[in-house]
């Protein structure tokens, strides 16, 4: 019983992947998603030239980025509500709706990937859903900064 | 002993006196009769412009509230302050939890002045202090749009806050000192898409709401406007949004406009909190409008951070 009472949370720890420093790697994997906005939005917005091959580079490394922050359990783990973080209390009361937002998110850039878009019209079709996620997450999930 | 007990009646009168002061001087005052009388007929598709500009919807609507939703008025958003938590009312078309049978003197009142169709105060949590600055027409407008909008049942529950602020007649003393529907700030010679700006900023917009500093007593500091305050509700603090140090100053004019559409900033961060929806309200507005706020944004007087 004992043994199982140690290597229950142990194997927890296995699956989920255990991070080494939570609060510093999931905020790595937010500002990444900057600079692949910055490549994204402008070409959606017809202030940059359409280019596929460009998009497509960007879409993937965002749907890579957006794959590992559906790991909650892992990049915001119990403990790592204080600190230098911008991360809303709410994703620890609303566990279940943080996980919804972050597969959501995942969901909607795997999507894009899958379209691979080859002209304007196709990206923006895809673009909108999936970067729609930023303000509906950070609306609930994310403090003002301090 | 017949000159103490003058001195005494003489308090007590005082007293009374002031007592009865106090009770004229914070009563609620209702929009002038010829206002009233001038009220033009609304117009439904107009007010929708003046719906999504005074973000009805953010706290009015469902939380996160999107497409669709926004237009199911029936309260219950919480603002929790310093001075207790607000409760957003249900404004719904809903004859009786809403405000479906409020004739537009009613509406008038309640945006131009804070005073509900009984007669109360309403508490400052309910932005009139801007929405003063409306036009008489503007609100008509919104009138007949709201008119349009689904009635949904149920009340929300109560304010619940600490005493003093329990009494709402206190609030006609600070109306006295805070309710004031001149503009917020002098501009020198401004262009009319500089004023169109400041009509949707310091009007319906009330981003000075949030982005100004508040006195001791919950007003606004208007040398300070928009200078970025702590937050009244909430944690952290509201950005300043002059150009001033910690402002805006390094946005261009379409950085502004883009940012009031899409709700990302120049280095792609998007808006949160309740900015996102604040984002999702504007974004209903024509482009000239966001333009004209960016505008206006660019000619207020530059701050350095106000919290």
């Amino acid at each position: 019983m004992k043994v199982l009472a140690y290597t229950l949370p142990l194997l927890a720890v296995m699956m989920t992947g255990a991070v080494a420093d939570p609060l510093a790697e999931r905020q790595e994997l937010m500002k990444e998603r900057g600079p692949l906005m910055r490549v994204l939005a402008p070409i959606a917005q017809g202030q940059q030239p359409f280019d596929a091959a460009v998009v497509m580079d960007a879409l993937q490394k965002m749907n890579d980025n957006a794959q590992k922050t559906t790991d909650v359990e892992a990049l915001w783990p119990d403990g790592t509500e204080g600190g230098d973080t911008k991360s809303a209390p709410k994703i620890w009361e609303d566990k279940a709706g943080f996980k919804a937002a972050s597969d959501k998110f995942a969901a909607d850039a795997a999507a894009a990937v899958a379209a691979s878009p080859q002209d304007l019209q196709s990206f923006q079709a895809v673009f909108g859903p999936m970067s729609q996620n930023c303000g509906t997450c950070h609306e609930t999930f994310r403090l003002r900064s301090s | 002993m017949p000159k103490r007990r003058k001195i005494a009646l003489a308090v007590l009168a005082l007293i009374a006196a002031g007592g009865i002061a106090g009770w004229f001087i914070t009563s609620p005052q209702r929009v002038d009769a010829q206002t009233i009388a001038t009220l033009p007929e609304g117009d439904a598709a107009r007010g929708e412009g003046v719906f999504w500009a005074g973000g009805c919807a953010s706290c009015h609507a469902a939380s996160g509230a999107q497409g669709e939703a926004r237009l199911e008025l029936g309260g219950g958003v919480q603002l929790k302050t310093e001075f207790g938590s607000f409760v957003a009312p249900n404004i719904s078309q809903h004859p009786q939890d809403g405000i479906g049978n409020w004739p537009l003197e009613d509406f008038a009142n309640a945006m131009l002045r804070g005073v509900s169709p009984s007669g109360e105060h309403y508490y400052p949590a309910f932005p009139y202090t801007s929405y003063a600055r409306m036009t008489p027409g503007d609100v008509a407008d919104l009138y007949a749009f709201m008119k349009t909008l689904p009635s949904v049942e149920g009340r929300a529950p109560g304010h619940d806050l600490s005493f003093p602020f329990t009494m709402r007649r206190g609030i006609g003393l600070w109306k006295l000192l805070y309710l004031d529907e001149r503009p917020a700030v002098a501009l020198d010679a401004p262009s009319d898409l500089v004023k169109r700006g400041q009509y949707l900023v310091e009007g319906p917009g009330h981003c000075g709401e949030c982005h100004t500093p508040r006195s001791a007593f919950g007003g606004l500091e208007n040398a300070e406007w928009l200078s970025g305050a702590v937050a009244a509700e909430g944690t952290g603090n509201v950005p300043n949004i002059t150009t001033g140090e910690g402002g805006l100053g390094d946005w261009s004019d379409m950085d502004l406009t883009n940012f009031l559409e899409t709700g990302f900033t120049p280095d792609f961060d998007s808006a949160g909190g309740s900015m996102a929806s604040v984002v999702r309200n504007i974004a209903e507005l024509s482009a000239d409008d966001r333009e004209a706020i960016a505008a206006y944004l660019k000619a207020v007087p530059p701050l350095s951070n106000g919290y």
